[in-house]
């Protein structure tokens, strides 16, 4: 065999008969590299997810590098306005007399972002919070994903009274609006963050069960099942090498979406004060906290001085959950065999 | 003609019993069935009425189908009582909170009255039809006489009627009011229907269209706007997006109130305007979801009907494009919409609890919110069954009117 390979390529070579021939084989998931590194708005929300993960990791050398800490709270710096905005006018020369008042003012401790109405630094807690929001929904995300392809592919594959207990449960567990079952469990069990991820993760597998449970099914009635059949292929054989395989790219895409869901239902929890218990931050809660002030404005200067408060932590969980949809549409793009023969 | 054909062919493989209900034989079926059917024609207008199934099958498929949401609608019961159950403290003392005539024993004999005493099985068969059950004869022990019990003798056991349960609406009593749930909830449900209707009907309004424009004009820069904004209205929270509004429109330009129904006055008369003015902010929040929502699924069916032969068929024969797209493909592509539109409304009505909350809005939402404050779980746990049984509900007559337009449906 391994002689014949090398005459054939050698042939090709040395008549130049196609280029084509030459190249490197390509898998599945070579192309789908391929097809994914020229979707230039899938990379920009990779990047993006990327820095925000890194910033979350690094909150407390980064918090600590500038001098302050999410939980210390100083009264009497209240509602102070971003920093960096008159930081830049004074080092461009437009303003040199607002910067170094607001330096002096918070004892010579920049807020870069800003403080909150009990004088925490809010770029700090916005740190802080990524870490828990993030924590949570790719936690979470992964528990869901876990579960749902268990108990799917149970469900598909052994069928009969299986099928319909796992089906009816999942019925009855979706018929609650989810919205109305998180802040009922909340409500009465007030989780610590660790055990509302558990809850998350625990409630948010039936969309990935049904849609793997669907495609056991049809995998099954596939040819090429048959044909792994006819062979000789144990079930569990087919469920590994076939079944799951398969299944996997939608199963990413889903869990990509899932991530940017669950950043969303955190944050919902949080801001109606069922999530993330304060004082530990999440962005969610620092918009419930934030919630009260927006009518406030500063008594001295009546300008309104809780918009930072308002606008920062709303902006933050828009561009994550954003970047986590667009990445879950470029990996559907990208890794959908059919779409690609398309092209 | 070609559209009757073509479903009539799939019919053969999908139904088992080819009973076609068209006009042409629709006397002779209702004579040989000898009871007088309603016409299907009737209910559904146009195209639909050439499917092929037979009222009976219909009819057969409509109470299986109603037999199905049962044990649902068991399971749902069985989880919001363990919620109750699970509930931290006595309901005893929640009740009893500062009345300084309550002793322990006094607390007891309460318990005991009100069946806490049982073990969670009976508990659940209480709470769910109103029937108590207690073992031995209780009936011949009791001081006063009851209309209410009965002794079962071949059992030894005592059954008593509450003349409540989930069962026939009775959701319990709230803890923070003392007035039914039930009626609480009826007071407030004007209110949510208010918000949830018209955002329906404007995210329809909204929604449909840009789904439709985005399809016609795939790949271009409307096209590509219409997706972009699709996708960033799923990902703002919508809570956030209130605040911005409120904000926006409220603090800084002060043409629309930040929250409530209406201005409080002292004579509290009906102004259609003012009305209005507090209706805008919360429908424009509460449609955002569902306009990108509708849009996308307009797009995905609208560009699925346009490569089909029909359409290519219709374009051949030489219609004008308006026709094709008006009379053939946006129908079509209509039908696909009408079926997510049951959990859609269910989904309006529940994302109405954040959009409440937000803007003083003096619904179910905002009432259960307070509840869970409140700690009022009998509150809590009312809204969430009211809501489970609408998504049942939303899901069932979904099912029914896909069955009823799609003749591929399997009705057997």
């Amino acid at each position: 065999m391994a002689v014949q390979e090398t005459t054939a390529t050698s042939i090709v070579r040395d008549n130049g008969v196609s280029e084509i021939l030459k190249r490197k084989p390509q898998t599945y998931w070579s192309m789908a590299r391929t097809s994914l590194s020229r979707d230039k708005l899938t990379l920009i929300a990779m990047s993006f997810i990327l820095l925000i993960g890194l910033l979350a990791i690094f909150a407390g050398t980064i918090s600590s590098a500038l001098g302050v800490d999410p939980y210390d709270t100083e009264p009497v710096n209240k509602f102070q306005t971003p920093y960096i905005i008159p930081y830049l006018e004074w080092r461009l020369g437009i303003d040199t007399t607002t910067a170094p008042t607001m330096l002096y003012q918070a004892g010579g401790t920049p807020h870069w972002l800003g403080t909150d109405q009990l004088g925490r630094d809010v770029l700090s807690r916005l740190l802080y919070g990524g870490r828990i929001s993030l924590t949570i929904a790719l936690v979470a995300a992964a528990i869901a994903m876990v579960v749902g392809v268990l108990f799917g592919t149970l469900s598909g594959y052994f069928g009969g009274v299986v099928d319909d207990v796992f089906m009816w449960f999942i019925n009855t567990m979706t018929s609650i609006p989810d919205i109305y079952l998180l802040i009922i469990i909340n409500s009465i069990f007030r989780p610590s963050p660790l055990i509302l991820t558990l809850y998350l993760g625990l409630l948010g597998w039936f969309g990935t069960a049904r849609f793997m449970r669907g495609n056991v099914l049809k995998v099954r009635s596939l040819d090429y099942t048959l044909s792994a059949r006819a062979i000789g292929a144990t079930d569990s054989r087919i469920m590994r090498s076939h079944v799951i395989p398969n299944s996997m790219p939608v199963i990413i895409v889903i869990t990509f979406i899932d991530v940017g869901a669950l950043i969303l239902t955190e944050s919902i929890l949080s801001f109606l004060g069922v999530g993330v218990p304060p004082p530990t931050p999440s962005w969610g809660n620092m918009l419930y906290g934030a919630n009260d002030y927006i009518f406030y404005r500063d008594p001295i200067t009546y300008s309104m001085s809780a918009l930072h408060l308002l606008i920062l932590p709303g902006i933050l969980t828009t561009l994550t959950v954003l970047a986590f949809y667009l990445i879950g549409d470029g990996l559907r793009d990208a890794l959908d065999p059919m779409l690609k023969n398309k092209k | 003609m070609d559209i009757a054909g073509l479903s009539t062919g799939q019919m053969s493989h999908a139904c088992a019993v080819r009973t076609c209900y068209t006009p042409e034989n629709a006397r002779e079926k209702r004579e040989a069935a000898g009871v007088s059917l309603p016409r299907f024609t009737l209910l559904v207008p146009g195209n639909f009425s050439r499917g092929c199934h037979s009222v009976q099958l219909m009819l057969r498929y409509i109470i299986r189908r109603l037999l199905q949401a049962i044990p649902t609608l068991l399971g749902v019961s069985v989880i919001t009582f363990l919620l109750v159950s699970a509930a931290p403290g006595d309901p005893v003392s929640l009740r009893t909170f500062g009345d300084p005539r309550m002793t322990e024993e006094t607390k007891d004999i309460l318990r005991r009255q009100l069946g806490l005493d049982q073990p969670l099985p009976l508990q659940y068969i209480a709470w769910f039809t109103g029937l108590s059950i207690r073992g031995g004869d209780q009936v011949a022990g009791m001081t006063t006489p009851s209309n209410n019990c009965g002794y079962v003798g071949n059992l030894n056991v005592t059954v008593c009627d509450s003349g409540g349960g989930i069962i026939r609406g009775d959701m319990g009593t709230s803890i923070d009011t003392k007035q039914p749930v039930w009626q609480r909830m009826v007071e407030r449900m004007p209110a949510t229907l208010q918000l949830g209707i018209t955002s329906l009907i404007v995210s329809l309004l909204i929604g449909v269209p840009l789904g439709v424009i985005s399809a016609v004009y795939r790949g271009s820069w409307v096209d590509n706007l219409i997706r972009f904004f699709s996708v960033v209205f799923r990902s703002v929270p919508v809570y956030w997006m209130a605040l911005m509004l409120i904000l926006i429109f409220a603090v800084w330009l002060g043409w629309l109130p930040s929250g409530g129904r209406q201005t409080v006055s002292l004579n509290m008369s009906f102004d259609l305007w003012d009305r209005v003015q507090h209706m805008i902010l919360p429908v424009l929040v509460l449609s955002f979801g569902p306009i990108a929502y509708f849009s996308r699924i307009m797009r995905t069916e609208t560009l699925e009907v346009i490569h089909t032969d029909y359409i290519r068929t219709a374009k051949a024969k030489g219609l004008a494009p308006n026709s094709v797209w008006f009379l053939h493909a946006l129908r079509n592509a209509l039908i696909p919409l009408m079926t997510v539109l049951g959990p859609a409304i269910v989904g309006v009505l529940a994302g109405a609890v954040v959009t409440e909350t937000i803007f003083a809005w003096p619904g179910l939402g905002r009432l259960t919110i307070n509840a869970v404050y409140q700690q009022d779980y009998p509150m809590v746990l009312g809204s969430g069954i009211f809501f489970a049984a609408l998504t049942i509900l939303g899901y069932l007559l979904t099912d029914i009117f896909y069955a009823l337009v799609d003749p591929r449906v399997r009705l057997s």
